[in-house]
């Protein structure tokens, strides 16, 4: 059976790293993987999203709406966004980060406060401050190793290195704070 | 070993295992990392076109001299390259050419969504589509061995899905394949009536060897299932596997030009009801209608867009998967928007304030100059348009008797693409449309790609640089400013000139993307400190007036409790273009945050 992970967020967040992590992780664990993500245009600060899809035998790269079976974001409207993506009965990680859009910043929109009360109404979500948490560890930016972490956790993908894969895809002076991301991300969340 | 890999860094491993000693290529979404990751390997000539003519002619040249040779782009950039296309066709190759076109069903970073695979009808090419990066590289290397074989150029058509997507694949070694020594050939290669008539004949042939290699190769095969057919290629083979599953019985078309008539006669012997899911145009659909099957394609399946799993379950009215309902009005739309520092926002503010103006735009970054806050922008026609097209509007205005002014606006690598020909075409005709340069020192949009205005080549490494300002005085402009972007003063200065005289006006805004690599000739002209200067909010001074924000920077945005403005330290690069919007100089910079 295809697993989907959802990460969603705002272009210069860090997705297409975490997505990478991700993917690297599966495919060491024995999975056939497929991750597809739009860029170009979008990443001048509009919304993104990676998709990544294991199992036996992936064929389609792209996840169905009704079919994540976790939805990871970065950003908090982001994940009311993508919602419809997410299988009735899954879970979501959504940093409550706050990064306005163009037509809120000019005025022509408001950025709701109800966003997070309006997901967890509907979803089973937890909700972090995932760069604040990320500064806890050393850096803010590693916020998206975190979500990784949490993310695994969320799936049971125990039994793989992943503290290995980080160690092979970041810079050498980031590796640790990285490693700790992960590891916080883990403590944060609890599995399906 | 075993590795994961997109469409687009699969075809470059294709590409190096073919034993491919050529490749070039512009950049443009979703095509542009096939040609940056053939860079890094070393035994194949890499480079960077002006345009995709210019690149299709280089590899036409290099197969010509005997190499095998790779020209990528994106699909409309094939509209580009169409002319050498056409006759290369004729030709034939020496060393083995191949075309790689990435096409944009769902238009995710395009203006249009043209099909493709109608170049291979009408320039007469073998085609081939690969469904996932494992196929990217084995395809491409089929691909080589049948344009030797056959003597032509072959057309590789992926989509963004197989491009962007990532799959895991095998890696084989580099075949050794020896440059072809060089022969005279004139009854082959000289594109005059007399010979390319006979090479049209020629032609004709060899779309008949194709034909028969078509209905034999593995790339063309039927999976056989149960009594539901379906007709698939590229990445909608894998749509269908996931919509119909493992029952069905597939004919996956791996080759598909010239397509093959007795493989589909033997398929429909084996099936009821045949469905074809293809994306954009119905081109299968139209093979199979021609040889009096009944099928179900479009416009049941839809015209347009992605044909993702779930589209396709409801085009076909099957149970949707259920999906979790929301107050959607909650949800703001995020468009892409002028990064903090994007050098573009200080000549777009001064320029959305112009009365009387139409402003002809191009395709990059600056695109985005059409939205809020700025509206600057009345059309974009193609890549390399805005001065051209602007020309033409200028002409029909004058022609009215109006007194509207036409602005052309394009970037560095644009004008180097196609846009200096529409400069010519302002100075030759001598129209009074103001032509602007918006250099930012690199290939923005597609993700800070070098080109020949930069001085450097697709390593990175120093290689001759193609001045814009002297290149236009070379060309004979007499109204030559060259300003600093992020000044406003100076763009309005040199605005308000242009718009005085009634001649042709050349605005180079010259200042670099925050976003590109630097190198040591960026710090030595715009200085040790780019982008590391941050300004903050004197909240005394600021009176909440708003008008630092109709520069659009993603950076500032308005506190709704003090009613004063804040900027995201984090965001802001200090290119003080707020600062010297604001009316009370409340935005002053941070000496402390440096």
């Amino acid at each position: 059976m295809t697993k989907n992970i959802l990460l969603v967020g705002v272009g210069g967040q860090g997705t297409i790293l975490a997505a990478k992590i991700l993917t690297l992780g599966l495919m060491e664990a024995g999975y056939d993987v497929k991750m597809s993500e739009i860029h170009g245009m979008s990443q001048r600060g509009g919304a993104v999203s990676s998709h990544v899809r294991y199992g036996e035998k992936v064929y389609s790269p792209v996840i169905e709406k009704g079919s994540a079976d976790v939805l990871v974001s970065f950003e908090q409207m982001e994940a009311l966004r993508w919602l419809e993506y997410m299988r009735p009965g899954s879970k979501a990680v959504v940093n409550s980060q706050v990064i306005k859009p163009t037509p809120v910043i000019i005025g022509k929109a408001e950025y709701s406060d109800k966003i997070l009360d309006e997901i967890c109404s509907k979803v089973d979500a937890t909700v972090l401050d995932a760069q604040a948490e990320a500064l806890a560890v050393g850096n803010s930016r590693v916020l998206n190793i975190l979500l990784v972490g949490a993310a695994a956790k969320i799936m049971k993908l125990d039994g793989i290195n992943w503290s290995d894969i980080i160690a092979k895809n970041v810079k050498s002076a980031f590796v640790d704070v990285n490693q700790k991301a992960f590891a916080r991300g883990q403590e944060l969340v609890t599995a399906v | 070993m075993k590795i994961l890999m997109t469409g687009d860094e699969a075809i470059a491993r294709g590409a190096y295992e073919a034993g491919v000693a050529f490749a070039s290529a512009y950049p443009g979404t979703p095509s542009t990392e096939i040609l940056e990751n053939v860079s890094t390997y070393k035994e194949i000539v890499s480079e960077w076109a002006p345009n995709e003519k210019v690149a299709l002619e280089a590899a036409a040249g290099a197969s010509i001299g005997g190499a095998r040779s790779l020209a990528c782009m994106k699909h409309v950039g094939v509209n580009v390259a169409a002319d050498p296309l056409f006759t290369f066709s004729y030709t034939g190759v020496r060393g083995g050419m191949v075309l790689i076109s990435a096409d944009e069903p769902g238009m995710h970073s395009s203006q249009n969504e043209q099909d493709n695979r109608w170049y291979a009808v009408s320039a007469k090419l073998p085609m081939l589509e690969p469904s996932d990066s494992q196929e990217c590289i084995d395809m491409l290397r089929t691909a080589y061995d049948v344009s030797e074989e056959f003597d032509t150029p072959v057309l590789m058509r992926i989509t963004t899905r197989i491009a962007h997507s990532k799959s895991i694949v095998s890696l084989s070694d580099r075949k050794n394949v020896p440059i072809k020594e060089y022969v005279k050939e004139v009854q082959k290669y000289v594109a005059v009536p007399a010979i390319a008539s006979k090479r049209r004949r020629v032609v004709e042939t060899r779309m008949g060897d194709l034909k028969d290699y078509s209905e034999k190769t593995p790339l063309n095969r039927i999976e056989q299932g149960g009594k539901i057919g379906v007709i698939a290629s590229g990445m909608c083979y894998n749509y269908a596997k996931e919509v119909f599953g493992d029952s069905a019985t597939y004919l996956k078309l791996g080759f598909s030009h010239p397509l093959p008539d007795n493989l589909l006669h033997e398929f429909y012997k084996l099936v009821d009801t045949v469905y074809i899911i293809e994306e954009n145009d119905p081109y299968l659909q139209q093979w199979v209608e021609r040889l009096g099957y009944k099928c179900v394609g479009k416009p049941t399946i839809p015209p347009y867009g992605e044909m993702t799993p779930d589209v396709l379950r409801k085009a076909l009215g099957q149970q949707e998967l259920n999906v979790v309902t929301y107050d959607d009005s909650l949800v703001v739309p995020r468009p892409p928007v002028l990064c903090a520092g994007c050098p573009h926002r200080g000549f777009f503010y001064e320029l959305a304030k112009k009365k009387d103006t139409v402003i002809a735009g191009d395709i990059g970054c600056y695109s985005l100059g059409f939205a809020e806050p700025f509206n600057g922008m009345d059309y974009i026609v193609c890549m390399g348009a805005a001065f051209s097209s602007g020309h033409g509007t200028q002409q029909a205005l004058v022609a009215a008797g109006k007194d509207t002014r036409v602005v052309g606006v394009m970037g560095d690598s644009t004008f180097f693409h196609m846009g200096i020909n529409g400069l010519i075409e302002v100075l030759y005709n001598n129209s009074k449309t103001i032509c602007v340069v918006l250099d930012n020192r690199t290939t923005g949009m597609t993700g800070h790609q070098e080109h020949p205005g930069t001085g450097h080549d697709i390593r990175r490494e120093p290689t001759h640089e193609i001045n814009i300002e002297a290149t236009v005085k070379a060309l004979g402009a007499k109204n030559v400013a060259v300003v600093d972007p992020n000044n406003i003063k100076e763009v309005r200065n040199a605005l308000n000139d242009a718009y005085s005289k009634d001649e042709p006006y050349v605005i180079i805004t010259r200042w670099p993307c925050v976003l590109k690599p630097m190198n040591e000739a960026d710090y030595v002209e715009f200085g040790k400190d780019l982008f590391k200067n941050k300004y903050h909010v004197n909240e005394e001074a600021c009176i909440g007036c708003k008008a630092c924000i109709r520069a659009g920077c993603p950076a500032n945005s308005m506190d709704a409790v003090k009613n004063k403005m804040v900027i995201d330290k984090l965001a802001c690069v200090g290119c003080s273009v707020c600062s010297q919007i604001c009316p009370k100089s409340a935005i002053v910079i941070s000496e402390v945050d440096r």
